[in-house]
């Protein structure tokens, strides 16, 4: 394990497990999972469809309720939380990276990145300065006007991680986040996600191509709704 | 905010401006057709209303029964049965507050080069409070005219414009065959009365005067009709019964006899015209609900559309701190604004239309700031209740479903 294991505990998942009910009867996608994440870690989560990876990541981003176990968010079991306390919590610790990037199409860059705060109660202006900021910190500065349809699928996927960032959440989770972007504007913003991380962002990466799970410092694997594998990436020099 | 939301209404509803406008299209043709009709029942209501007004409230009219002269029966107020004595012991009765016995004709009316043929109701100076008569120029005759049977008399609008145009009549002489009659008063325009007589095309002269110098009598004191006013509508009732007795009495019918005199209940036949009137204005109201219903289904339909082609957009909301209130509150606002608009849109048209079939047909209409506010309420609450299903359903949605939508 890496020096990080100092740091306050971001994620705490404990026997979890959850079925969904299939016309074929109740399919256990996830057989009880044993997860710690600690603060400052930047872990990939990676394994084939099916392998209950997807299912696992819902229940890490509070969009769903485990059949059993229980998941400790940031000192917080989700487990029994309403639909609303789970939104709130969605809004306040989670920011996420989609793979199709998920921009509101008829809003401008800089309303699409204000839109977590609108939820989160602040005022107009103070969405307005900080929207701006986390546009300018992805390096998008001057396109708060534009929108989405207006720029590349690189651009646009900054501004969903500036989106995630707006509300300074305490974990980054990115379900296949170069999944539509060519090798080159991957290679881009997975150097974002090290130059987030490095400032001490917590980052969760789901995906199955292991040169992007490279970057990351600690990488999952499952399979049939296990954790088959769980070690620090091998720091290879590689010619990126 | 609120703010950030009525942006974002505005948004959703300009991303797809045609079909927007046809549901507001909707709202705007049921509330216009409720305004509109609501104008026009109103207006009709209120035409009734002045024409009751214009009779006298609380009337009875009394009727001298029919004479029989071999097989030939004369209808109502054809026999000699009422007389001036007749009028004066009702007028004793309790809850009688006025009694003027009429004696109606018709005659040629001439002045100068014109003439024209009127009514002429000889009365007493009772007449003018039973009826609620006042003159606008002039005044009406007295008690003592009545006695002393004078040529004086009060003309009706209509009949003093077809004789004299421009001119006052007050003070001027007309003539009837050969008797002179000088022109006291003017009286106020009354319009149409409910069978659609014109109440102004009347000369008004004193009894005696009728009785002696114009049209004669079957027997002295003999009066066609007697016009009663009770003190209220809850009398009439009692006074009806009182005046048969009485009636029955100095006419010596006996028990089993048919009575000799007709009486009819003028309130009555105008509660009934108002009911009628009211009835209708009632029904077209129902009829211009019933699309104001169809526009409202309208905004249910095209926000279930929106909701299932914005499922995407709902599932990214959630994951990014959207409760599920705020899901519901933007669908809900969206089609309160839509119902909003389309009121405000309608509400012109309604009233528009409402001016022009007065200008256009002369149609009486009513058009009351209340009855708008009452329909900006009414859109409110389509909105919210046609607007709430679907808003509720987007609220309801699983986030991860949404999510995965494509």
């Amino acid at each position: 394990m890496t020096a990080t294991t100092a740091e306050p505990v971001v994620i705490q998942a404990v026997g979890l497990a959850k079925s969904y009910l299939t016309a074929a009867g109740l399919f256990p996608a996830l057989k009880g999972v044993n997860l710690t994440i600690h603060r400052g870690e930047f872990v990939a989560v990676m394994g084939p469809s099916g392998s209950g990876k997807s299912t696992f990541m819902n229940l890490l981003g509070c969009l769903d309720r485990p059949s059993s176990g229980d998941y400790i968010l940031d000192g917080k079991s989700i487990a029994r939380q309403s639909p609303d306390q789970l939104a709130a919590l969605r809004g306040k610790t989670i920011g996420f990276v989609f793979q199709g990037f998920n921009l509101l199409p008829r809003m401008s860059l800089e309303d699409n990145v204000a839109l977590p705060l609108v939820y989160a109660g602040v005022d107009v202006h103070t969405r307005r300065q900080q929207a701006g900021e986390m546009l300018s910190k992805v390096g998008l500065k001057g396109y708060e006007k534009s929108l989405p349809n207006r720029i590349s699928g690189g651009q646009q996927q900054r501004v969903a991680i500036a989106r995630a960032l707006v509300n300074k959440p305490k974990l980054i989770l990115a379900d296949e986040p170069t999944g539509n972007l060519d090798s080159h504007t991957s290679e881009e913003i997975m150097a974002l996600f090290g130059d987030l991380n490095r400032e001490g962002i917590t980052i969760l990466l789901v995906t199955h191509e292991q040169d992007i799970a490279q970057h990351a410092k600690r990488q999952v694997r499952f399979l049939d709704g296990h954790i088959v594998s769980d070690e620090p990436t091998l720091q290879v020099e590689a010619s990126c | 905010m609120l703010k950030a939301m009525l942006g974002e209404a505005w948004r959703a509803m300009g991303a797809n401006r045609m079909r927007t406008a046809l549901t507001m299209l909707g709202m705007v043709i049921g509330v216009g057709a409720v305004v509109l009709m609501m104008a026009i029942g109103q207006g009709a209501q209120l035409a009734v209303q002045q024409t009751i007004a214009s009779m006298g409230s609380n009337l009875f009219i009394v009727l001298a029964g029919h004479t029989t002269a071999g097989g030939v029966r004369s209808g109502s107020g054809g026999g000699p049965t009422l007389t001036v004595s007749d009028a004066e012991a009702i007028s004793e009765l309790d809850g009688v507050i006025g009694v003027a016995p009429i004696h109606p004709g018709s005659a040629q009316l001439v002045h100068g080069a014109n003439n024209w043929n009127s009514w002429v109701h000889g009365t007493t100076a009772a007449y003018f409070d039973v009826r609620s008569w006042s003159t606008v120029d002039g005044a009406p005759f007295t008690d003592s005219d009545v006695r002393s049977a004078t040529r004086v008399a009060l003309i009706g609008k209509t009949a003093a414009d077809k004789l004299f145009g421009e001119e006052s009549p007050v003070g001027k002489t007309i003539r009837i065959g050969q008797t002179p009659f000088i022109i006291v008063g003017l009286l106020a325009a009354k319009g149409q009365n409910l069978d659609g007589r014109d109440q102004d095309d009347m000369l008004i002269i004193p009894l005696s005067t009728a009785q002696r110098k114009l049209f004669g009598t079957p027997f002295q004191g003999s009066v066609r009709m007697i016009m009663v006013k009770t003190s209220s509508v809850e009398a009439m009732p009692a006074v009806e019964q009182a005046m048969t007795a009485l009636l029955r009495q100095r006419h010596r019918l006996r028990e089993g006899q048919d009575n000799d005199f007709y009486m009819r209940n003028l309130t009555a036949v105008a509660d009934s015209a108002a009911a009628t009137t009211r009835v209708m204005s009632l029904l077209l109201g129902a009829i211009a609900s019933v699309s104001l219903l169809v526009g409202g289904i309208g905004i249910m339909n095209i926000m279930l559309v929106s909701v299932t082609e914005r499922t995407r957009e709902i599932g990214i909301r959630m994951a990014i701190g959207a409760r599920q209130r705020d899901i519901l509150s933007q669908f809900l606002l969206e089609a309160i604004i839509l119902s909003i608009a389309g009121c405000i849109i309608g509400l012109m048209l309604g009233i528009g239309g409402a001016v022009l079939a007065n200008r256009l047909t002369d149609t009486a209409v009513v058009i009351s700031g209340s009855e708008a506010l009452a329909a900006f309420g009414v859109a409110a609450a389509i909105g919210i209740f046609f607007g709430y299903y679907p808003a509720h359903k987007a609220a309801k949605l699983d986030p991860i479903e949404a999510l995965r939508y494509q």
